[in-house]
C-alpha cells in the first residue's frame, strides 16, 4: 500500500482523536444567566404599540410597565401598577388615574403621566393591529390628544365615547398597549413623525425589571438587568431566550442541562419528563380555545341537527387525557376558565348513537364527504387525525388540509373552508374579545367591515348579536355576568362552533430554578424574580 | 465553429488567437450566467404568483381593517398587470432588494447575509471533511481495484448515497450528545455564549478566533464537529467514488505502463503520476461537492438547529414567508450556479486536455 | 439436451442466434448473468424486487390497516403484537412501513414515467435537430440542471401547497434535465449513422425519425440514467416528507414517519428509527442495482 494514504489515515485520525479529547466537558448554564428555549417565530415587532403576538407580549412584559394590572390568582381584581390609584366620573366616561412619582426609566428618565399619555396616544395615532383594543373606546387620531391627557406629571384622564362596563375598560387597560414608553427617548429617534415607531421595533425604552441586549428574530432575544427597577432586584443578570422550533430539541438541551427552561414540549414529552430527578413541571392554563367550525353555506352544515351531530362525534375526553395529556383541558364555551361569566358547562361527549339520531333527523344518515383545513402544527395536526378517525364511523368522510398559518388563514378569510380547525386567543382580558368574534355578526353581507370568526363561518348569530353588545354595556359586574353565561349556553347548541379544549402551558424547568412567575395569560409572565440555585 | 475559422485566419499569431479564444469563452460564461440567472428570476416569479397565499394578508396581518388592505394591496403593485410586476421584481433585485420579510419584519437581503456565514462554515468543514478522507480513500480503493478494501470503500460511498441525511443527523445526536455525551448538542455554541464574540466574518470558529477566546472556540467546534462530520461523509461518499473513477482512468494509460517498466515504485506511479494529473478534474468535482453541501444544509440544518440560510428557508415555508423563502432560493441558486460554472471553467483553463 | 433447462440454456448462449428473437434473448440473458455475477448488484435487485413484491401484497403481510388507531395502546415498543411497536396514534408502525412501500414505489415510478419521457423527449430532438432549436432546448436543460434540485422542489411545493402530487411533480421538474443530457449525447452519435441517413432519405418527417428511431436507442442509457437516479429521487422525496412537505397525513410516507418520530427521539427511539432504516434500505438497493446496470450495459464505464 502507499504510504501517503496511510500518512493521511493517520494524521486525521490524530486529529479526530485530539478533536474529540480536548473537548470541554459540556459547560452548564452559569448562576446568573437563565437560559431558556421557546418557539417565539410569532414576533415580528418589539414596539409595544404593535406587538400583537404571544411572545411579543412575554417580551413586552419583561421590559415595560403597564398602566394597571390584575390579580394573578383572580383575575376579577384589577390592581394598581404605574397607575397607584383612579377614580371614574359621575357619567361613566372619564377616568382619572394618578401616576406613581418613583419609577425611573431605563435611561434615567424619570416616569410621568405625560409619558402614559404619550404611550396611549401613539398607539392610536399609529393604528397598528392592536389599536383597536383603545380605539373601541371611540379614540381617534384627531381626538386623542383630548381624550388622553396628562394634566400634570401625575394626573392622567381618559375618556371614552359611551358609559362602557368599567371593568372592559380597565382590562383593557392592563393589555400592553398601555405599555409605558419613555417618550423624551423615543420623541429623539422619531423619523419622519412615526413616534420613534422605527427605532423602537427593534429596540427598548422601558422602565421595566430587564432592557433589550440584542433581539434576532427567530434566533435569539437577549435581555439584560435592569438594576434600577421599582419593584426590586431582578434576580439574573442576563436572560437568553433561544428560538428552537423543534420539540424534541428543547427536550434534549433540557435533560442534559444546556438550557433551564423549555417552554414547547409536548404531551408525550412532558410525560417521560413526569419523574425525572432535575426537572420540574409546571401548569397553567391559557387563554387560547381550540375550536372546529362549520361553514354553514355548506349543505350538511345548514341545519342546527346536522352542526349539533358533530358535536357528538368528538372524543373529548380520549383527546385530552392521551394525544394531547396534560396540554388541553376539556372546554366547551368560548370564554376561557378564568375570565368574567366564563361557564365551564361540557354538554357534549363522544356518543355515535345520539349523532346518527341528529344525523338522521337532517337527513344526513347517508353521510358525506367534506374537507377540514387545518394549520400543520403538530397538536392541532392530532386533533385533526382524531377527528377524522372518529367522524368516519358515522360515514362522514374528512380530508385533511393541512396548511401553515397564512395559507390556512387565506382561505378561512375568504370563506373557502368546508371545516377548519384552529385556534383562538384572547386580545384582552375582557370577555368582550371573545364574545364579539364569536357570538356577533352585525354585517353578515361580503361588504362587511367587521369580519368576525362568526361572519367567515357565514353564520348570521341573529339572536346573539344584540345580546352580545347589550353586555358590554352592563355597569354591574354580577349582571355582565350572568349574560355572558346565557349568550354561551346559547351559543353551544346553535352555533357552527365545536368548541373544544381551553390549551394549558405546561413549562419544564431545571430544579434549581425558582421564583419565576407564570401567570394566566403571556404578558403575565415574569422571569424577575427567578433565580437559581447550583 | 466561428472559433475554428478564425483560427485559420489568424493562425500566425497564436497569442491573439488565444486571447480572442479567451474573450469569446468569457462572453459564453457571461452570456449563461445572465441567462441561468434570468431563468432563476422568472422561476420564482412564477413561484410567487401560483401561490395560494394572500401577500397582502402576510403583510398587513389577520386582524386589519378593509381600507388598510386595499392600501397595502395597492402600495404593493398588486393591482398592475403580471409583467409589470416581473419587471418590477427583476429590477429590485438587480438592485440588491429581495423586499422584506413577513417574518422577521427586516430585508430578506439583510436576514440572508446575518445567516449565510453559518451555513458557509459548517459547507467549508464538512467539505475539508469530505475532500481529506474521501481522496485517499479513492486513490486507495483505485490502487488496489477489486480487493476486499476497494469493495469496502466502495461500500462505505454507497451507503453515504443512500441514506437519508436528516435520519443519520437524528441518530448521530442520540447517540453522540445524549448517550456518549462526545459532541455539544444542536445549536452553533451553548446558548449563554451567545454574543460574546463579536461579529467579523460571521463565521463564529474565525471570530472567536479573532477575538482571541479559546473557550468559545472549542465550545464552538465541540458544536460543529457532528454537523461538519455528518456532511463531510456525503462530500466523502462523492470524491471517493469520483477520484476512484478518475484514478482507474490514468492508471489504465500507457505512460503508467511505461513509468512501471522503467522500475518506479508504486507510491512515485500512484501519487507522482496518475495523481499529479487527476488535480483538475478532482477540483471540479470538489467544487459541485460543495455545491451539494450548501442544499443539503436545509435537511442538516433543521436536524441540529443551525442558524443558517437552511434553517432560514425552512422556517420562512412554514410561515408562508414567500419572500424569504423565494429570496432564499435565489441565493442558493445563485451560489449553486457559480459554483457549477466555476467548476466548469477551471476544467476548461486548467485541463490540457479539454483545452485542446 | 433431456433437460429441458438445459436446451432452453442452449438455445441462450448459441453461437451464432437463428432469430432476432433470440438475439435479444441472448443478449437479456447475458446482461442478467453478468448482473448476477456480482454480489452487490444481486443485492440490490432482490432489495428492489422486495420493495416491488412488499407494495403488491401489502395488505396480505400486515395484520393491521396502516390508519387504524388504538389510542390505548400508543407509543408501545417492539412485540408479538406489534412487530415494530406502534406510533403516537397507536398505529402499528410494521403495518404502515409496508403500507408505506406503496407511497415509495408510487413516487418513483411517476416520477420515472414523467421525467424519463419528458427528458428523452427533450434530448433526442436537441440532439437529432441540432442548431438553434438545440442551443435552445440545451440552454433550458442547463438552467434547470444549475438548480440545486432540493430548494427548488421546497419552492414548488411552497407554490403548489404541500402534498403527495405536488411534490412529485416538484421532483419530476428536477429530474428530467439529466435524462434530457444524456438522451441528446445519445441523439447525437445516432443521427450520423447510415440507417438514419437511409431513412431520411425515404422521405420519413422529421418527428417520425425522432420519435420511431432516435429515442428507442436512447432508452437503454437513459433506464440506467433513472435507475442510479432513483435513490435520489427516494431520497428528496423523504426529505420534502422529513420537511412536512410531502405526504399529508396521515399517509404512511417514511420521511414524515421519521419527523413525527423526532418528537419521541430519546424515549421511544423506534417511532423515527425503523422508516428510516426503510428509505435507507430501499434507496441502497437501487444504488446497487444502478451500479450494476451501469456496469454492464455501458461498457465504457465497465473498467472503472
Amino acid at each position: 500500500m502507499s504510504l501517503p494514504s496511510r500518512c493521511w489515515i493517520a494524521v486525521i485520525g490524530i486529529l479526530l482523536t485530539v478533536f474529540v479529547v480536548s473537548l470541554p466537558a459540556s459547560a452548564k448554564t452559569p448562576k446568573d444567566t437563565l437560559v431558556m428555549a421557546s418557539q417565539f417565530d410569532d414576533i415580528v415587532s418589539l414596539d409595544p404599540a404593535e406587538v400583537f403576538e404571544f411572545s411579543g407580549a412575554e417580551y413586552t412584559a419583561q421590559v415595560y410597565d403597564r398602566l394597571v394590572a390584575f390579580d394573578l390568582d383572580d383575575i376579577s381584581i384589577i390592581l394598581p401598577s404605574v397607575a397607584e390609584s383612579w377614580t371614574v366620573s359621575e357619567d361613566g366616561k372619564t377616568f382619572t388615574f394618578k401616576i406613581r412619582q418613583d419609577i425611573t426609566f431605563h435611561s434615567g428618565n424619570p416616569l410621568t403621566a405625560r409619558d402614559v399619555a404619550f404611550s396611549l396616544q401613539r398607539v392610536v395615532k399609529l393604528g397598528k393591529t392592536p389599536a383597536f383594543i383603545l380605539t373601541q373606546f371611540g379614540l381617534t387620531p384627531e381626538n386623542v390628544e383630548e381624550l388622553v391627557q396628562a394634566v400634570d406629571d401625575e394626573m392622567l384622564t381618559f375618556t371614552t365615547d359611551q358609559a362602557y362596563a368599567p371593568s372592559f375598560i380597565l382590562y383593557c387597560l392592563t393589555a400592553n398597549v398601555a405599555s409605558v414608553v419613555d417618550s423624551q427617548l423615543v420623541q429623539s429617534k422619531a423619523v419622519n413623525g412615526d413616534y420613534g415607531h422605527g427605532w423602537l421595533r427593534t429596540n427598548s425604552a422601558g422602565s421595566g425589571p430587564f432592557k433589550l441586549n440584542a433581539w434576532r428574530p427567530n434566533d435569539a432575544l437577549i435581555y439584560d438587568r435592569y438594576d434600577g427597577y421599582w419593584k426590586g432586584e431582578p434576580g439574573f443578570t442576563r436572560v437568553f431566550v433561544r428560538h428552537i422550533a423543534e420539540t424534541s430539541t428543547q427536550k434534549l438541551l433540557l435533560e442534559k442541562g444546556d438550557i433551564d427552561v423549555a417552554r414547547d414540549l409536548t404531551a408525550d414529552q412532558l410525560a417521560a419528563l413526569a419523574d425525572h430527578k432535575k426537572i420540574d413541571l409546571v401548569s397553567r392554563p391559557r387563554g387560547e380555545i381550540m375550536y372546529l367550525s362549520l361553514n354553514v353555506e355548506r349543505e350538511p352544515f345548514s341545519s342546527v341537527e346536522g352542526r349539533q351531530a358533530l358535536k357528538y362525534l368528538v372524543d373529548y375526553e380520549g383527546i385530552a387525557s392521551t394525544l394531547l395529556n396534560g396540554q388541553v383541558r376539556v372546554h366547551q364555551a368560548f370564554l376561557p376558565v378564568g375570565f368574567l361569566g366564563a361557564s365551564q358547562e361540557t354538554p357534549f361527549a363522544l356518543n355515535v348513537d345520539k349523532a346518527k339520531e341528529l344525523l338522521a333527523a337532517a337527513g344526513l344518515e347517508e353521510g358525506y364527504k367534506t374537507t377540514l383545513d387545518v394549520r400543520n402544527l403538530p397538536e392541532l395536526l392530532k386533533i385533526a387525525e382524531a377527528i377524522q378517525a372518529s367522524f368516519a364511523q358515522v360515514g362522514i368522510e374528512v380530508e385533511i388540509l393541512p396548511g401553515t398559518g397564512r395559507q390556512v388563514l387565506t382561505r378561512y378569510r375568504a370563506q373557502k373552508h368546508d371545516m377548519h380547525l384552529g385556534q383562538w386567543g384572547p386580545d384582552y382580558q375582557d370577555p368582550h374579545t371573545n364574545a364579539q368574534t364569536f357570538a356577533a355578526n352585525p354585517d353578515p353581507s361580503e361588504a362587511s367591515t367587521l369580519r368576525t370568526l362568526a361572519w367567515r363561518n357565514k353564520w348570521d348569530a341573529a339572536e346573539l348579536t344584540p345580546q352580545t353588545t347589550a353586555a358590554v354595556l352592563e355597569r354591574d359586574p354580577a349582571t355582565r355576568a350572568g349574560m355572558y353565561m346565557e349568550i354561551q349556553r346559547a351559543h353551544q347548541q346553535s352555533s357552527p362552533f365545536i368548541i373544544m379544549f381551553q390549551r394549558v402551558a405546561v413549562i419544564a424547568h431545571r430544579k434549581n430554578v425558582s421564583g419565576l412567575i407564570w401567570g394566566p395569560s403571556f404578558d403575565t409572565y415574569f422571569y424577575w424574580q427567578g433565580t437559581k440555585s447550583k | 465553429m466561428a472559433q475554428a475559422e478564425w483560427h485559420q485566419k489568424s493562425g500566425d499569431d497564436p497569442a491573439a488567437a488565444r486571447a480572442h479564444r479567451w474573450t469569446l469563452k468569457a462572453l459564453s460564461t457571461a452570456g449563461t450566467i445572465a441567462l441561468t440567472f434570468f431563468g432563476l428570476l422568472l422561476v420564482t416569479f412564477l413561484i410567487a404568483r401560483v401561490v395560494p397565499i394572500d401577500p397582502v394578508l402576510a403583510v398587513v396581518g389577520d386582524r386589519a381593517t378593509e381600507e388598510v388592505y386595499e392600501q397595502a394591496r395597492q402600495d404593493m403593485g398588486l393591482d398592475r398587470p403580471v409583467p409589470v410586476q416581473f419587471a418590477i421584481y427583476v429590477r429590485d433585485v438587480l438592485q440588491g432588494d429581495l423586499g422584506t420579510s413577513t417574518l422577521t419584519a427586516r430585508p430578506v437581503a439583510e436576514d440572508i447575509a446575518r445567516v449565510f456565514p453559518a451555513t458557509l462554515e459548517l459547507a467549508t468543514i464538512g467539505t475539508l471533511i469530505g475532500v481529506l478522507l474521501g481522496v485517499p480513500l479513492g486513490v486507495w480503493a483505485a490502487a488496489r481495484q477489486g480487493s476486499a478494501v476497494d469493495q469496502l470503500i466502495r461500500f462505505v460511498g454507497l451507503v453515504g448515497y443512500s441514506v437519508p441525511i436528516f435520519w443519520l443527523g437524528l441518530v448521530g445526536l442520540l447517540l453522540f450528545y445524549v448517550q456518549l455525551d462526545w459532541v455539544s448538542g444542536p445549536g452553533r455554541v451553548d446558548i449563554f455564549y451567545d454574543g460574546v464574540v463579536p461579529p467579523v466574518t460571521g463565521a463564529l470558529l474565525l471570530d472567536s478566533l479573532i477575538a482571541g477566546n479559546t473557550e468559545v472556540f472549542w465550545n464552538a467546534v465541540s458544536h460543529i464537529i457532528l454537523p461538519a462530520t455528518l456532511l463531510g461523509y456525503f462530500s466523502l461518499a462523492y470524491i471517493s467514488r469520483m477520484t476512484r473513477s478518475f484514478m482507474l482512468t490514468e492508471l489504465s494509460r500507457d505512460y503508467i505502463t511505461t513509468a512501471r517498466v522503467k522500475g518506479l515504485s508504486e507510491r512515485q506511479v500512484i501519487w507522482g503520476h496518475a495523481f499529479a494529473n487527476i488535480r483538475v478534474p478532482l477540483i471540479t468535482v470538489i467544487a459541485l461537492s460543495y455545491a451539494g453541501l450548501l442544499e443539503g444544509s436545509v435537511l442538516t440544518e433543521t436536524v441540529f438547529v443551525w442558524p443558517g440560510l437552511g434553517s432560514y428557508i425552512t422556517n420562512a415555508l412554514f410561515a408562508a414567508d414567500m419572500n424569504a423563502v423565494l429570496g432564499g432560493t435565489l441565493v442558493v441558486g445563485m451560489v449553486f450556479v457559480g459554483l457549477n460554472l466555476l467548476s466548469d471553467v477551471l476544467y476548461q483553463y486548467l485541463d490540457p486536455r479539454a483545452r485542446q | 439436451m433431456t433437460e429441458p433447462t438445459a436446451t432452453f440454456r442452449e438455445w441462450l448462449s448459441a453461437a451464432d442466434p437463428a432469430s432476432r428473437a433470440q438475439a435479444q434473448a441472448q443478449e437479456i440473458y447475458r446482461a442478467a448473468l453478468a448482473l448476477a455475477a456480482n454480489p452487490l448488484t444481486l443485492i440490490g435487485g432482490l432489495i428492489v424486487l422486495a420493495l416491488l413484491l412488499t407494495a403488491l401484497f401489502a395488505p396480505v403481510l400486515t395484520i393491521y390497516a396502516p390508519n387504524d388507531q388504538d389510542l390505548a395502546n400508543r407509543l408501545a415498543p417492539s412485540s408479538s403484537l406489534h412487530l415494530l411497536g406502534t406510533d403516537e396514534l397507536g398505529r402499528d408502525i410494521f403495518s404502515r412501513i409496508v403500507h408505506g412501500a406503496r407511497l415509495t414505489l408510487y413516487i418513483v415510478i411517476v416520477v420515472a414515467l414523467t421525467a424519463a419521457p419528458a427528458g428523452l423527449a427533450i434530448g433526442a430532438t436537441a440532439g437529432y435537430l441540432g442548431g438553434v432549436t438545440e442551443t435552445i432546448l440545451m440552454r433550458i436543460t442547463d438552467i434547470f440542471l444549475a438548480f440545486p434540485k432540493l430548494i427548488l422542489a421546497l419552492a414548488f411545493v411552497a407554490a403548489l401547497g404541500a402534498g403527495l402530487n405536488s411534490a412529485i411533480l416538484a421532483i419530476a421538474l428536477t429530474a428530467w434535465p439529466p435524462i434530457a443530457r444524456i438522451a441528446r449525447a445519445e441523439a447525437l452519435v445516432i443521427r450520423q449513422s447510415d440507417f438514419i441517413a437511409a431513412v431520411r432519405l425515404m422521405g420519413a418527417s422529421d418527428a417520425r425519425i425522432i420519435f420511431r428511431h432516435v429515442v428507442p436507442l436512447c432508452v437503454p442509457s437513459v433506464i440506467v440514467r433513472i435507475t442510479l437516479d432513483m435513490a435520489g429521487i427516494i431520497l428528496i422525496a423523504a426529505g420534502l416528507g422529513f420537511l412536512g412537505l410531502g405526504a399529508q397525513p396521515p399517509a404512511p410516507e417514511w420521511g414524515a414517519m421519521v419527523s413525527k418520530g423526532r418528537e419521541f427521539l430519546t424515549d421511544q427511539w423506534w417511532i423515527a428509527t425503523y422508516p428510516g432504516i426503510a428509505i435507507f434500505i430501499v434507496s441502497m438497493g437501487f444504488n446497487l442495482l444502478g451500479d450494476g446496470l451501469r456496469d454492464v450495459l455501458d461498457p465504457r464505464e465497465a473498467t472503472r
